[in-house]
C-alpha cells in the first residue's frame, strides 16, 4: 500500500531497557523517558482513582497541568508525565 | 550564581526563547525559566534521553535550532523548574521557583511572561476513562517519547492538530480507528485565503489527510465523539453527526484524543494585574498586550499563545519584537523589528484558532452526569444545581462547590463552567470572567510553600487586653 507519512517505528533507537516497579509491580521502560510513556506501553493506564467518586484516572494532559497522572515517588507526589524512568524506580499509586 | 537578572523570562517556547535570545543580544542579563528538561515549549518539545536516535521532524529541527541558540547566547536557563509564584517589591520582580525539590528566588528588573497554551476539551461522557488523552497530550508523548497513546486510536476534535496528532501516529507505527473532527471541509475552505500565507504547512496538512485517505482510514468531518464507554480503559466510542443531529457510527479503539482548541495560560499575566478581554478568535479570554509586548503594569511584557492563540511562527516572530523592545526600555540600542512578518503569521494562526472557536452543538455533548471539573469529580448537573441557587460567576461556583480548587487549579474546567453559566444565566461569555487565579501557579509540595523558618522568629503580636 501507498504510504505518503512513512512508518519510522524500526528506525527509532532506544536507551537500554530499565526494569522499575509500580505499586509492586515490575515494569520495563526506557532510561529517561516520560514514565507515562513507559506505563501506556505496558498497558498499565488507570494511575490513580479520583478521591471524590473513587473512578479510575489516567494521564490525561501530559504536559504537567491536569494532575490526573499524580503518582508517588520517594514519598512525594508527582506527575508521571514530568518524571523520568529510571532503573530501579520505586512508583506507587496515590 | 547570581539570582539577579535584568530580564526573567517565563517559558522557553518559540516566544519565550526568542524573547530572551534577542534582548541577551544587546548586552542585558538574562534568565529564562522553564519546567521542561530542555526548551521548546509544547511545539517544539525535545525527545527525551531515552531516544538514543530517531528520524529528524520539522519541529524536532526547529526545537533544535533554537536550543543551540539559547546554548551558545549569555541566556541563564533554569530547565526544570517551575515559577510558582511571582510578585512585584522594591521595583523588582521575585519570582519563587521550584528546582531539584528546592524553592529558591530569582528577581529581574523586567519581566517576560511566554506561558503559552494549554487545551479546551469539551466533556463528553466517559472522557475521564483512563486511556483518554488530549490531543496536545499525544503530541508531548510522540514529540518527548515517541510512544503511542495505544493500539487503535480515535483521534477526534478541532482544527488541523486532530490531522497531525493522526499523521504522527501513523508515523510511529500505530492505527488510527478514525478521525473524528467537527470541522467540515466547508470550515477548511473557509479558512483558504488566510492558508495561502503558509503554503509549506499546507502542503504537509493535505499529505496528512490524502495519506489518511489511501490507508482507508474513515475521517468523519462534522462529527463529534459523544461518548467514550470503558471503565478502566476506553473501549470504543460512539460519535454524533453534527450537521444532521443524528447518531454517527461507534468505533472500537483502545486510546481516544481529544482537543477541542488552544487557550491561553494567563494566570500569571492575570495575577500580576494585566487586564484580560473575551475574544474567542485568539482562544478565549487573553491578557490586552501590544504586538511588542507592553501591558499596563510597568516592566510587564507579554508574548506567544499566551497572550492570544497565533500559532508557532507568529509566537517565536512575537519573542523577537518583545525582546527589542525590553532591550529599548531598559536602554540599550536594539534596531525595531519590522511588525509585518508577524501580522502576516498571525493572520494563519488565527485562521487556525478560527476552526476551533467555540460551538453550541459540542457544548450539548456534555449530559447530566458527565464530570466537568475532573479534579472534584463535579458533574454538570452538579453545576446547573450550584448556578440555580444563584451561584452566577465562576468564582460563586468555585466557593460553592470547589469547582476550579482541586489540583489543577481549573486549567481544565473553568472555560466549560463559564460557558455553562453563560447559557444558563442568558449571558454572554464575554460576561463571565474566570475565576480570581490564585499562586501557587504550579502545584508545589506545601514544605516548599512554606520556607525555612523558625516558629521563634514569627512576630506574634501581643493579645488584644481583656
Amino acid at each position: 500500500m501507498i504510504r505518503l507519512v512513512p512508518n519510522n517505528a524500526a528506525r527509532i533507537k532506544r536507551s537500554e531497557k530499565v526494569t522499575f516497579t509500580f505499586d509492586g509491580v515490575p515494569v520495563e521502560g526506557h532510561a529517561g523517558e516520560m514514565l507515562v510513556a513507559a506505563l501506556v506501553r505496558a498497558n498499565i493506564l488507570t494511575l490513580r482513582h479520583a478521591p471524590n467518586d473513587t473512578a479510575p484516572r489516567g494521564a490525561f494532559c501530559c504536559m504537567g497541568l491536569c494532575q490526573e497522572c499524580a503518582v508517588v515517588v520517594q514519598g512525594q507526589a508527582v506527575e508521571a508525565c514530568r518524571t523520568e524512568v529510571t532503573a530501579d524506580l520505586v512508583v506507587e499509586r496515590v | 550564581m547570581s539570582d539577579s537578572f535584568d530580564i526573567a523570562v517565563v517559558g522557553a517556547g518559540p516566544a519565550g526563547g526568542h524573547a530572551a535570545l534577542t534582548a541577551a543580544k544587546s548586552g542585558l542579563r538574562v534568565v529564562i525559566l522553564d519546567e521542561q528538561a530542555a526548551a521548546g515549549g509544547q511545539v517544539w518539545r525535545c525527545k527525551s534521553t531515552s531516544i538514543v536516535s530517531a528520524p529528524m521532524t520539522p519541529e524536532s529541527l526547529a526545537g533544535n535550532t533554537l536550543r543551540k541558540a539559547l546554548g551558545e547566547s549569555a541566556v541563564t536557563h533554569h530547565h526544570d523548574t517551575r515559577v510558582w509564584d511571582i510578585r512585584r517589591e522594591d521595583d523588582q520582580w521575585q519570582l519563587q521557583i521550584l528546582k531539584n525539590a528546592e524553592s529558591s528566588q530569582i528577581h529581574a528588573r523586567s519581566l517576560i511572561l511566554a506561558t503559552g497554551a494549554r487545551e479546551h476539551v469539551q466533556p463528553v461522557p466517559g472522557w475521564t476513562t483512563p486511556g483518554v488523552i488530549g490531543l496536545a497530550g499525544a503530541t508531548a508523548l510522540f514529540k518527548q517519547s515517541l510512544t503511542l497513546p495505544g493500539k487503535r486510536t480515535v483521534v477526534s476534535g478541532t482544527g488541523p492538530l486532530v490531522f497531525y496528532v493522526a499523521s504522527e501516529i501513523r508515523r510511529l507505527g500505530g492505527t488510527v480507528a478514525a478521525v473524528v473532527t467537527p470541522n467540515t471541509r466547508t470550515d477548511w475552505a473557509r479558512a483558504l485565503p488566510a492558508m495561502a500565507l503558509q503554503p509549506k504547512l499546507v502542503a504537509r496538512g493535505a499529505l496528512w489527510v490524502a495519506d489518511l485517505m489511501l490507508a482507508g482510514t474513515p475521517i468523519l468531518w462534522g462529527h463529534a465523539v459523544s461518548r467514550v464507554s470503558g471503565h478502566d480503559h476506553a473501549t470504543g466510542v460512539a460519535t454524533r453527526n453534527l450537521a444532521h443531529g443524528t447518531d454517527g457510527p461507534s468505533i472500537e479503539a483502545d486510546s481516544v484524543c481529544l482537543g477541542h482548541g488552544l487557550t491561553p495560560n494567563i494566570e500569571a499575566a492575570q495575577i500580576l494585574g494585566v487586564p484580560i478581554r473575551h475574544d474567542p478568535a485568539l482562544g478565549g479570554w487573553v491578557p490586552n498586550a501590544e504586538p511588542d509586548g507592553l501591558t499596563a503594569v510597568e516592566g510587564l511584557y507579554l508574548c506567544g499563545d499566551g497572550c492570544g492563540i497565533r500559532g508557532v511562527t507568529a509566537a517565536g516572530l512575537q519573542g523577537t519584537l518583545v525582546g527589542a523592545r525590553i532591550a529599548r526600555d531598559l536602554g540599550k540600542s536594539s534596531p525595531k523589528p519590522s511588525e509585518r512578518p508577524w501580522q502576516r503569521a498571525a493572520r494563519f494562526g488565527q485562521a487556525m484558532t478560527a476552526l476551533s472557536l467555540p460551538r453550541p452543538d459540542l457544548v450539548a455533548l456534555s449530559t447530566d452526569d458527565t464530570i466537568l471539573c475532573r479534579c472534584e469529580s463535579l458533574t454538570r448537573a452538579d453545576i446547573t444545581a450550584e448556578i440555580d441557587t444563584g451561584a452566577a460567576s465562576t468564582n460563586a461556583v468555585k466557593s460553592g462547590r470547589r469547582a476550579c480548587m482541586g489540583p489543577c487549579g481549573g486549567k481544565y474546567c473553568q472555560s466549560v463552567i463559564a460557558s455553562l453559566i453563560a447559557d444558563q444565566t442568558g449571558n454572554d461569555a464575554k460576561d463571565i470572567p474566570p475565576p480570581t487565579p490564585r499562586p501557587p501557579l504550579r502545584p508545589i509540595p506545601l514544605g516548599q510553600a512554606a520556607g525555612a523558618f523558625d516558629y521563634d522568629d514569627l512576630p506574634i503580636p501581643k493579645p488584644a487586653p481583656l
